[in-house]
């Protein structure tokens, strides 16, 4: 189990968290203008990266709040944890085969 | 064809290498009286059930991934299509990864008619199999019962044995009373909070072995001069005019006509290196084993509601299948909380097995598609072919996922059964929601 240092209340189970998925996903500006192919890539295509990932996480059974992780998708290491609306911060991508 | 008693072939080097163009090896056929002449020669000159070769310069087809599924396919591109030149390239050994990670479980009762077609096709295939690939892969049509615990879950259930049977799926619902009947160890009541009330029951469904799936496939698909390459990881792929050319591996370039991809947790880094992305998130799914004990469950007994699935290997093992870990992961292990979840419900289920222990805990990663249906066909690149998003369910589908995978490579087109699993159907908006509906929690 990870242990999670919450931005807000320390570091607490894994089990007190939901993953949100992939961050820096941006939503469309113009979604009439969006191509049934663009519309793809948004909903579903992901990264999925084996490496350094960058997700959204909530301290759901905690405070309720959202904030950024950049994690080892193998080590499972959290290398950073920053605001939601930051841009990723700059890290070894560690990208394994 | 029959060679028992000569020494077995040398693994690697120049002899081997150049008698590799035969189309069909010299492969002893396993039977009774091949078990009783062995047994005369204390066991000693059992031939090697394959060779494990270095690569040729160049294949018409490369298979990326050796588990189950690219075997199989390579095993029905030699055999149905007449492809002469095949490799399989495995970065670790045979069945290595989820076809030696799974909990074994074969069925068909889908809901979706897509699902049905596709999942019984390759029930139909199992059926045959250990006398097609002269492999025992046992294959024990034990029946898989899912239980309904709720109101919901009875009409679900209903609803899912009338859609099969429209299918041609054999499906039937047993009442409370019923299940008891089947399983007797099972507590009714569940610890009060989720009672079963029901199940559907379908009884060709069951169980295999599942590393001597990946055995005989690999022995069968030899023996018609498919090249098995192991320790053999793929860094990249040589790509010309949208077309692919080749495949770069630990063990040099290899060229290529045609490559498929077969890697399961593995497809997005596969296709982030052929430069395109995949609607997949990998996440490990775990499972466990106990200590053997003598005969108690004789079925598979599958909960979706509380998350947990049950049979009892030849061993004696309790064969237990947990869920996924909620965010992405390569590493095998699997969150210890989910171990738990599981534990929890079995306990629940079977008030008899408290005090058991457990022997093996395990993950494999699976790769998960947004409507928990597999894709299967092509891809943006072309001669590149893609078979993965078989998420938390591929074993079971095996045969017909070779046998489809196949036809899609040989003809450049899908079959019907495979036509509606394509790439394009996130783009069309044409999903297959498996979410729920198959019969699991996925």
């Amino acid at each position: 189990m990870l242990l999670i240092a919450c931005p807000h209340c320390g570091p607490r189970a894994e089990s007190e968290f939901h993953c949100g998925g992939e961050a820096h996903i941006e939503r469309p500006k113009d979604p009439a203008s969006l191509s049934d192919a663009e519309w793809a890539e948004f909903v579903f295509l992901r990264d999925n990266i084996k490496g350094l990932v960058f997700e959204r996480w909530n301290h759901a059974h905690g405070c309720r709040r959202w904030f950024n992780a950049a994690r080892d998708s193998v080590t499972y290491e959290i290398l950073a944890i920053y605001p939601m609306g930051s841009p990723p911060p700059a890290l070894d991508p560690r990208r394994y085969v | 064809m029959v060679n028992e008693g000569l020494p077995a072939p040398p693994d690697r080097g120049p002899d081997n290498r150049s008698a590799r163009g035969i189309a069909s090896r010299m492969m002893p056929r396993y039977s009774v009286f091949s078990l009783l002449r062995n047994a005369f020669s204390h066991h000693a000159n059992w031939q090697q059930a394959w060779q494990s070769v270095e690569p040729k310069p160049r294949y018409d087809v490369v298979i990326v991934g050796g588990g189950g599924h690219g075997l199989a396919t390579a095993y029905y591109l030699a055999k149905l299509h007449g492809i002469k030149s095949i490799a399989v390239v495995e970065r670790g050994w045979l069945g290595g990864g989820n076809t030696g990670r799974n909990t074994t479980i074969v069925r068909s009762n889908y809901l979706w008619d897509q699902s049905a077609a596709l999942y019984e096709h390759a029930l139909k295939l199992w059926e045959g199999l250990s006398q097609d690939l002269n492999y025992n892969v046992m294959f024990s049509q034990r029946g898989v019962l899912n239980l309904a615990h709720n109101q919901h879950d009875l009409r679900e259930t209903w609803r899912r044995v009338s859609a099969n049977r429209l299918n041609g799926v054999d499906s039937e619902f047993l009442n409370a009373q019923q299940v008891k009947e089947m399983v007797p160890v099972i507590d009714l009541r569940a610890g009060g909070r989720y009672p079963v009330l029901g199940a559907s029951l379908q009884r060709r469904g069951g169980t295999a072995r599942h590393d001597a799936v990946a055995w005989g496939y690999a022995r069968a698909a030899n023996a018609l001069g498919v090249d098995i390459i192991q320790e053999c990881p793929v860094n990249g792929f040589r790509i010309e005019d949208g077309r692919i050319k080749g495949v770069e591996t630990a063990k040099g370039y290899i060229e290529a006509g045609k490559v498929g991809l077969v890697t399961a947790g593995h497809s997005s880094v596969m296709a982030n290196m052929a430069g395109f992305r995949l609607p997949l998130q990998s996440v490990p799914l775990q499972a466990l084993v106990s200590e053997p004990v003598k005969p108690v469950i004789d079925t598979v007994v599958m909960s979706g509601a509380v998350h947990a699935y049950i049979s009892q290997s030849d061993k004696g093992e309790l064969v237990i299948g947990a869920g996924v870990d909620g965010y992405i992961g390569y590493g095998q292990r699997g969150s210890m909380q989910v171990t738990e979840e599981t534990l929890g419900a079995i306990c629940e289920l079977f008030p008899l097995f408290r005090r058991m222990r457990m022997l093996r805990q395990w993950g494999g990663i699976v790769d998960v598609c947004p409507d928990a249906s597999p894709i299967l066909g092509k891809t943006p690149v072309q001669n590149l072919y893609l078979n993965c998003g078989w998420g938390t369910g591929g074993f079971k589908a095996t045969p017909g996922s070779g046998w489809v995978f196949a036809h899609t490579i040989a003809k450049d087109a899908p079959h019907e059964l495979n036509a509606a699993f394509s790439l394009d159907r996130f783009r069309t908006g044409f999903l297959i929601d498996e979410h729920g509906a198959a019969a699991v929690a996925h």
